[in-house]
């Protein structure tokens, strides 16, 4: 496990003091341009696995640890078909195809999800969620994007009205 | 038992502050499998303008939810936690969290209804640094299924 520091940078640059990594900085990964935006533009689709593993990592990621997305029996007994993943691992994971588009993570200025249906994650197979965004409309004063995406997992919509503006360059 | 829908309109005072730290924002950005590196590399991060690594674009919540449990702990509030259901979640970023940052909340209870036999509850929780400056506006409905 490397430490908050270490960040393992694939960069190449030196280590050493400020003045040096400031000379060797990487060159900024190109934000998307504005220009090359239109309505309609379709993203790259992803596809996220998700487990209960990963959803254990979440509860600890986000503090988030009501049992009903690990503890199988208690889900149940409150009602539930199994294991439920946070609405806001759903969210939280639906939003990196934007970002990626982007090319910046910080570019995102707002974003809404509803939760519509609850992602279920079967002990054995754990679950897909299919993800895909629209470009729905793009304002040239401000240039910024409006992405609508689309979340579903066994064929039900997770996501309702899910919506990122990203402010591109 | 109904949510006290005298709660609509109430501010609690902002929480204590919460420091955004590296080691938290790249466990989080791990957790949603965000693999910008702006998250973990600081050098990526300033070259970009950022002060610091900065934080996914949902990792705000990890904030406004320890806000919302004022309300949620509650007992005056009514809110069953266990008949809790995650409704809708917005946020407005004023600039991206980024680590070194040292936020408060204020929790305002927006609105408390009823619909359908269940009770809604939407809370906004204004993110600032302890300085006053503005970072995020999270918005959080919550469903508390009706008795069957």
């Amino acid at each position: 496990m490397s430490t908050e520091s270490s960040t393992g940078s694939s960069t190449g640059s030196s280590t050493g003091s400020d003045t040096a990594a400031a000379a060797t900085a990487p060159a900024p990964a190109p934000v998307r341009a504005f220009s090359g935006v239109s309505v309609g533009d379709v993203l790259p689709p992803l596809t996220v696995h998700v487990d209960r593993a990963r959803l254990v990592q979440y509860a600890g990621a986000s503090l988030d640890r009501n049992r009903i997305h690990w503890d199988e029996p208690f889900a149940k007994q409150v009602g539930l078909p199994d294991v439920i993943a946070h609405g806001m691992f759903t969210m939280g994971s639906a939003v990196t195809l934007v970002t990626d588009w982007a090319g910046d993570a910080g570019r995102v200025v707002e974003y809404g999800v509803r939760f519509t249906k609850p992602v279920v994650v079967p002990y054995d197979t754990g679950a897909d969620i299919e993800v895909s965004g629209v470009v729905k409309s793009a304002d040239p004063q401000t240039r910024r994007v409006t992405v609508e995406l689309t979340a579903t997992s066994g064929g039900e919509k997770v996501l309702g009205r899910a919506l990122a503006v990203v402010a591109l360059d | 038992m109904p949510v006290n829908a005298d709660f609509q309109g109430r501010v609690y005072p902002p929480t204590e502050t919460y420091r955004v730290s590296a080691a938290k924002i790249r466990e989080f950005a791990e957790a949603v499998g965000s693999s910008d590196p702006v998250h973990v590399d600081a050098d990526v991060a300033r070259a970009r303008g950022y002060a610091d690594v900065i934080a996914p674009p949902t990792f705000a919540v990890l904030i406004a939810q320890q806000c919302d449990a004022q309300l949620i702990r509650d007992p005056e509030a009514g809110i069953d936690f266990s008949r809790v259901v995650h409704g809708e979640q917005r946020f407005t970023h004023h600039r991206p969290l980024t680590a070194g940052d040292a936020v408060v909340g204020t929790l305002h209870v927006d609105t408390v209804r009823e619909a359908g036999g269940h009770a809604m509850v939407t809370t906004r929780t204004e993110l600032a640094t302890e300085q006053g400056e503005a970072v995020c506006t999270a918005t959080s409905t919550i469903v508390i299924r009706g008795g069957e």
